[in-house]
């Protein structure tokens, strides 16, 4: 049975699953029904001094009838009284010992202040700190959240403060609102952070409300840039955790976060190099229970890889991520399209000849006469009619493999699977990449 | 025209297929490919483009879907109710060799129409219209000459509808199952076409003589008759009372002048309307209705998904029986006695009402009085032996085109 435990930069965890910061993870009682639900560890809901929320405050992007593939939210840091917070922390850790909790934190930056913060989450029992330089929105504004986390100095001095009182593990929690995330978790490494999560929401306006103009979430008529979060930026989320894991001075220990739901994004943002991963967006959409699958899923998949343990696999998947210029580029593919599981649809031929290469053909059988009159088929007037279960040969694409350039197009679009496969030509041609071209 | 919903009727007959609502024809539209060249548009005998009409369903451009279907087909409300979409455009949907359901493009036309419809903007986009206006008759208002007419008129021509009956829509009106299409949804549709600036004149039977005359008023005409009076059985007793033809039968349902049938009846036939006929009178409160036919299963014209849903509404089946003689008693039906056309054994099936239902004559006696000089054209049933509505509105449009092309486009 494989093992699931982690010691995340010094925070021991039954499993890296953990709540993100954020609402799940709002008070005791949440967390507490989180950890028996399954989860190896919470980053409760930000700690500093309390503010006042605005209503509404969520808004989501749904793609063709699915719902929130994208979240994005203008709630601020825990409006609740931080001894309250602190409280409840200790009750947790008191009955939870084995369970991580980690206090996220954000104050204004004064080193007073972010010092009796650490000072009171540790004395409340948290088992690690995670520095909040990521919320992208209200807080920016009064010179917090991404504030800080969009200059490096800031990052770094806030992190060094930390670092001279702080007995348990500091973790930054890095904005991926700019332009290049190695410069901040490089940052924060010079300033001793034990680790980075990362990322945290990005700047979005979810979209307009075309009856009434208004932006979502709408507060009273106006709306305000909100941090978006959820499956659709889970692309995003694994290009920057690849970033810090490839870079020599920004390299650290990752806690991977942006729409992780399920088991398989979890093992993504392991292989590539993730300690943990934390979890926000999905269990406000389905509840604490998701951890189920997290945890059962990812254990079946490790019983069939034969990993024993995270520490097999995490980052192996981040060598095989190169520059371009190491890429090989005399590697080809080309599509086939199996015609026995073809059903006809033809988006492969519209997608190669509208926007990609032009390689796909229907010249395989006779069309239609287009000109013939169609009539409701009348058996009694008709015979029997045409058999629909096969498709025709006229509707079965031809690809050109001599102009096929493999790009994959026809494979994404085509909706039945394993019925474009994109197969390897072997051309005799030894591995010549763009650098070794330039030489 | 709304006092034809009658709610005795309404609850007895409720949408065969009801509508979608917003939510479910968002997912549905979804699901489509948007196939190249797409099979069911290839398949709708109007053509209809069906991706491109779901592709903007999906995105809430309801008003850019309508006029995609109403394009195509200006009677597409209709037709999302009554076409046999199982043997046209989603029989032919590639999800079938998926192993999933076909889109349910019917039910999405269905949607599309009727925001159109409720949206109070039904105004359809000008054409370009001919180098002369043209007046054009049609005779008959079902949906061969409805889709006629709107399609000349919307062309700038001038086009009058006659109808003998006193509501315009043809069979649209009195003679699909209420499941399928109740009259109010018919009338709906014919108030579009005269929106478009087509006159109708309901109550106007065209004879022999007045037809004579058009060839001074008309520059064309357009004869969508529909098939004639249904055949009689040629057997003794048809003149008891309680024998009723599956037309008057629906018609007099539809128009809220039968709200009953008694317990037991017979339907002779087994073509679509026999199963219309046959499935109305269950729902007339029979308790006992039987299909009778001479061949068996194999030969019925009835399709598929019809004799499946005749079984579903309690409909029992007689196959190799043909009708011999209706009994009566004091001038009203008893029975109906029978013949297995296989073994020879005559039998009885006591009933109070019999419904021949053995299909139309052909009704041509206007085409054979035609003038000379007169431009005269046809479609629909009339010439295509009984098909479906959208058959009838294919005729029709391609009719209107031709028309407009011969004699509107160019300089007389």
């Amino acid at each position: 049975m494989p093992d699931l435990s982690v010691n995340f930069a010094g925070i021991k965890s039954p499993n890296p699953f953990w709540l993100a910061s954020g609402p799940p993870a709002n008070c005791g009682e949440q967390v507490m029904r989180a950890f028996d639900a399954g989860w190896g560890g919470a980053v409760w809901k930000t700690l500093g001094e309390p503010i006042i929320n605005v209503c509404s405050r969520y808004s989501s992007v749904d793609l063709n009838g699915q719902r929130m593939m994208g979240l994005n939210n203008i709630e601020l840091i825990s409006d609740r009284p931080l001894a309250v917070n602190l409280r409840e922390i200790a009750e947790v850790k008191r009955r939870y010992p084995k369970h991580a909790v980690i206090a996220s934190l954000m104050v204004e930056s004064k080193r007073e202040s972010w010092q009796e913060i650490v000072k009171q989450s540790e004395d409340a029992g948290a088992d690690g700190l995670e520095l909040n330089f990521g919320c992208p929105h209200g807080m920016s504004e009064r010179g917090m959240g991404s504030a800080v986390g969009q200059v490096p100095e800031y990052t770094q001095m806030i992190t060094e403060w930390v670092r001279e009182i702080a007995r348990t593990p500091v973790l930054v929690k890095l904005t991926p609102n700019i332009s290049d995330i190695r410069v901040a978790a490089r940052a924060a490494r010079r300033g001793g952070a034990h680790g980075v999560s990362a990322i945290n929401t990005i700047n979005s306006i979810t979209g307009i409300d075309l009856d009434t103009l208004r932006p979502r979430p709408d507060v009273g008529g106006l709306s305000s840039h909100g941090g978006y979060c959820g499956p659709a930026v889970k692309p995003i989320a694994l290009n920057m955790v690849q970033q810090i894991g490839a870079d020599a001075d920004a390299r650290q220990p990752v806690s991977g976060i942006g729409g992780v739901s399920s088991w398989r994004d979890a093992a993504e943002f392991i292989l590539l190099g993730c300690g943990t991963v934390q979890v926000c967006t999905a269990a406000m959409h389905y509840g604490f229970r998701i951890v189920e699958d997290l945890a059962d899923g990812l254990d079946n998949w490790m019983r069939e890889k034969g990993f024993a343990t995270l520490e097999d696999f995490r980052g192996l998947s981040l060598p095989k991520v190169v520059e371009w210029k190491n890429l090989d580029l005399n590697f080809k593919v080309v599509a086939r399209i199996h015609e026995d599981k073809c059903i006809g649809c033809d988006l492969c031929y519209t997608a190669c000849r509208d926007g990609a290469h032009q390689c796909i053909h229907l010249d395989r059988g006779k069309r239609p006469d287009a000109s013939r009159i169609t009539t409701t088929p009348i058996p009694k007037l008709d015979g029997p009619m045409a058999d629909n279960r096969v498709t025709p040969l006229h509707r079965i694409p031809r690809v050109d493999e001599a102009e096929c350039v493999g790009c994959n197009l026809c494979a994404l679009v085509c909706p039945v699977e394993n019925c474009i496969t994109m197969d390897r030509v072997e051309n005799g041609l030894a591995f010549q990449s763009w650098e070794q071209r330039n030489i | 025209m709304a006092d034809l919903a009658n709610p005795e009727i309404a609850r007895r007959f409720p949408d065969l297929h009801p509508a979608f609502a917003h939510q479910e024809a968002a997912v549905e539209a979804n699901r489509c490919l948007y196939c190249f060249d797409a099979p069911c548009t290839v398949a709708c005998p109007t053509h209809i483009d069906v991706p491109r009409f779901i592709r903007k369903l999906a995105s809430e451009n309801f008003r850019g879907s309508a006029l995609t279907i109403l394009d195509a087909n200006l009677l597409g409300a209709s037709c999302s109710r009554v076409c046999p979409v199982e043997v046209l455009c989603e029989g032919a949907c590639v999800m079938h060799r998926y192993n999933r359901a076909p889109i349910e493009i019917g039910r999405l036309q269905r949607f599309a129409l009727d925001v159109f419809h409720a949206s109070g903007d039904t105004e359809l986009p000008s054409l370009p219209s001919g180098a002369r206006q043209l007046r054009v008759a049609c005779v008959g208002s079902g949906p061969a000459s409805l889709s006629c007419a709107g399609e000349l008129a919307r062309r700038g021509h001038k086009v009058t509808v006659f109808e003998a009956r006193p509501l315009a829509g043809g069979l649209n009106t009195y003679g699909v199952a209420e499941y399928k299409l109740n009259a109010e949804a018919a009338l709906r549709e014919v108030e579009f076409i005269q929106s478009l600036g087509v006159e109708i004149r309901c109550n106007e039977e065209i004879d022999s003589a007045r037809f004579t005359q058009f060839a001074a008023e008309y520059d064309a005409v357009f004869l969508g008759l529909g098939l004639g009076k249904m055949e009689q059985l040629g057997i003794p007793g048809e003149d008891l009372h309680g024998v009723v033809d599956a037309l008057r039968f629906i018609a007099e349902y539809k128009t809220g002048e039968r709200l009953s049938a008694p317990g037991r009846v017979v339907v002779v036939g087994a073509g679509n309307t026999a199963v219309d006929a046959a499935s109305a009178a269950r729902r007339l409160g029979a308790n006992d209705v039987s299909m009778l036919y001479r061949r068996t299963v194999a030969e019925m014209s009835a399709f598929e998904f019809e004799y499946e849903h005749a079984k579903h509404e309690g409909v029992e089946f007689r196959w190799l029986a043909k009708p011999l003689r209706i009994a009566g008693q004091a001038g009203r039906v008893t029975g109906l006695e029978c013949v297995r056309v296989d073994t020879g054994d005559e039998f009885t099936i006591p009933c109070e009402m019999v419904i021949p239902a053995i299909g139309q004559s052909r009704g041509r006696a206007l085409l054979e009085s035609a003038q000379g000089s007169l431009k005269i054209f046809a479609g629909g049933d009339l010439t295509n032996g009984g098909r479906e509505v959208v058959d009838a509105v294919a005729d029709g449009k391609r009719a209107a085109l031709a028309i407009h092309a011969q004699f509107g486009e160019t300089h007389a």
